[in-house]
């Protein structure tokens, strides 16, 4: 294994060589299917089977928040929460464009009620409400519905017993909602706190990018919070902090890996391994305790984690002295 | 009135009605912003007796974009924690313009906590442009740390009343605004990110800023019919800065009148209430049915007179 791991870093350093990634990549002219890094170009279904990572480069091409669904839940165990929500524009707001227009289109390009999805789910066999994000829908942004879906997911995690895993990726609050889209990051933060309060878990995948408001409110919270490679994950843009500051930015700036140096992020993740790393989350949050399912998905035997926890203190503290608790036996 | 009118002129009216609201919110945008208006530390001068600053997150710095300190209201010592800006240049480089680092953040959360465990309520005023964004700013964790001081307020046990006196902009303002009552002076603007921010990106254009404004209404009166701002308080007639010392009593009046009403609830209910606040905001569709607005009763106490 320690083998096939130096070799796998090997290749990386010899890409990079090759391909260097400060090289603005002409984005606008590439098919979404082209890796902007490497051009190596993918077939739909090429690409969806390998989890939308460039098999030459290792690159992470965006995922939607359906396709996201399939890649980390069990086949068949998602549903879906919160379906009937839909934006309302309570600004009657109008840029070049008016915003019920901006929502129609991205409902067409989506096939999304908005920027959000939600539902309960296992994954490797470990219950959880999971919640995804769609960047194609706005932006990803966050305006009420947004904040009222994660709320609703979040407070069934926390109802449940069950933790809550989020993947986001968002441009942040949704300027077309204003200071409504303002408050839903002191609503989500409010739900994270009824989160806490119950002892549920909440798991925050950052994908690319996460930045804004949503980077400053639900999915700053996670219990642990671990990201993909290469995601942006500043709160203000680059653009905006180099305008502001007429600094030089870093090449890494905002960016996952600089991010995991500053002990931002507890773990950068390669897509191949995040289903993996979230069923080792899950197993560990639920003390260990492998929950049995039942064949619908629902967890057969309610609520894991507080449960387990407490069985075991209750069972040490009944059979075993509390001096030599945790010792060596 | 207007189907009297022939066709050409009734499009006519409605586009002068459009530049008049326009022009109405962009003077809300500089009023707020105005070089003279008064800023936490003149309304902490003149709302507190024995007041005393209390500096620095306890980790090595002191943000001087957020003041904080402890001083007697009316009866009961409360926390005072705000955004201050600088009113000449060297004094602007000093605050940073307002725009708090994560340090910053941590000191707001380091008064919280103090106020929490001695039983201070604690009193926040907002005015900023927006959390500083800079490089090291993001890798200290902006980010996390404007999240982190909006969790720290939702479990406060002591009463919490936000202010927004000048320009509340965007998370860095929110930062610290998560609170039971929230009040908004009346010429005060909130908004998810500035004029100008929003023009640059949704018109590609900083100078459309007027139209921005305009569109996304960040003003007081607006604030309040979405339901985010509990009470919009009255300024002297002209703006807080033609009086500072009356907007003062004007505002003190209001926190005074939030804190007691917040100290009538049962203390084992606040975080519960608090968050059934935040948790009530937003305006969407369900199934087809418009959830969220609010039916306001216009409290007349709420809404200073046109």
């Amino acid at each position: 294994v320690a083998r096939d791991e130096e070799t796998e870093d090997i290749q990386v350093e010899v890409e990079r060589e090759e391909t260097p990634r400060e090289q603005p990549p002409a984005r606008a002219k590439l098919h979404p299917n082209t890796c902007p890094v490497c051009k190596s170009h993918y077939r739909e279904d090429e690409l969806r089977a390998v989890l939308r990572v460039c098999t030459v480069c290792g690159h992470h091409f965006p995922v939607g928040a359906e396709e996201r669904v399939e890649q980390l839940a069990d086949a068949g165990s998602f549903r879906p929460l919160a379906e009937g929500l839909r934006s309302a524009d309570p600004l009657a707001f109008t840029d070049l464009r008016p915003y019920t227009e901006r929502l129609s289109e991205a409902e067409v390009a989506t096939g999304l009620g908005d920027a959000l999805i939600a539902g309960t789910a296992t994954i490797a066999g470990m219950p959880c409400v999971l919640c995804t994000m769609d960047f194609t829908f706005m932006g990803g942004s966050m305006g009420s519905v947004v904040g009222e879906i994660f709320t609703r997911a979040s407070d069934v995690a926390a109802e449940r017993g069950i933790p809550l895993v989020s993947v986001t990726s968002s441009g942040g609050a949704r300027m077309q909602e204003n200071i409504l889209a303002l408050m839903q990051m002191a609503k989500t933060v409010c739900a994270v706190d009824l989160l806490q309060e119950s002892g549920v878990p909440y798991i925050s995948v950052l994908a690319h990018p996460t930045t804004g408001g949503v980077i400053a409110s639900f999915a700053a919270l996670g219990d642990f919070v671990v990201s993909e490679p290469g995601a942006l994950l500043s709160f203000a843009g680059p653009r905006v902090v180099q305008e502001t500051t007429r600094e030089t930015l870093p090449a890494d700036f905002g960016r996952a890996e600089s991010s995991f140096e500053h002990g931002l992020i507890d773990a950068v993740v390669k897509r191949d391994d995040l289903k993996a790393k979230l069923g080792q989350i899950l197993r560990l949050c639920a003390g260990g305790t492998l929950v049995p399912m039942e064949p619908n998905g629902e967890a057969a035997v309610p609520p894991p984690g507080i449960v387990a926890r407490v069985l075991r203190f209750l069972r040490s503290s009944q059979h075993g002295d509390p001096h030599t608790n945790g010792g060596p036996a | 009135m207007n189907s009297r009118l022939p066709t050409p002129f009734r499009g006519l009216r409605r586009r002068l009605a459009e530049r008049a609201a326009e022009s109405d919110i962009w003077e809300a945008v500089e009023l707020a912003r105005h070089d003279s208006r008064p800023y936490t530390l003149d309304y902490a001068d003149r709302l507190v007796d024995d007041w005393i600053e209390l500096h620095g997150d306890r980790a090595g710095t002191d943000d001087h974009a957020i003041v904080s300190g402890v001083g007697s209201f009316r009866g009961r010592t409360i926390a005072i924690v705000g955004h201050q800006k600088g009113r000449d240049l060297k004094e602007r480089a000093f605050r940073n313009f307002g725009m708090a680092q994560p340090q910053g953040y941590a000191k707001a959360r380091r008064v919280f906590a103090l106020a929490d465990r001695l039983g201070f309520p604690v009193v926040t005023m907002i005015d900023t442009p927006g959390a500083y964004p800079g490089v090291e700013a993001e890798q200290g964790g902006q980010a996390a740390a404007i999240a982190q001081s909006m969790l720290a307020m939702t479990r406060l046990r002591v009463p919490t009343v936000a202010c927004v006196i000048g320009e509340g902009g965007s998370g860095g303002a929110l930062a610290i605004g998560v609170s039971d009552r929230v009040l908004m002076l009346e010429h005060a603007i909130y908004s998810v990110i500035s004029p100008e921010g929003c023009a640059t990106i949704l018109w590609r254009d900083v100078n459309q800023r007027r139209k921005a404004a305009a569109a996304f209404k960040p003003t007081a009166r607006f604030s309040y019919e979405l339901g985010v701002v509990d009470t919009v308080v009255p300024e002297p007639s002209g703006g807080a800065h033609r009086d500072v010392d009356r907007a003062a009593r004007l505002l003190g009046d209001a926190i005074g009148v939030a804190l007691d009403s917040i100290e009538a609830e049962p203390v084992e209910q606040r975080r519960a209430l608090r968050r059934a606040k935040f948790r009530r905001m937003g305006v969407w569709l369900e199934d087809g049915v418009l959830v969220g607005e609010k039916e306001h009763e216009h409290d007349p106490a709420a809404l200073p007179a046109e």
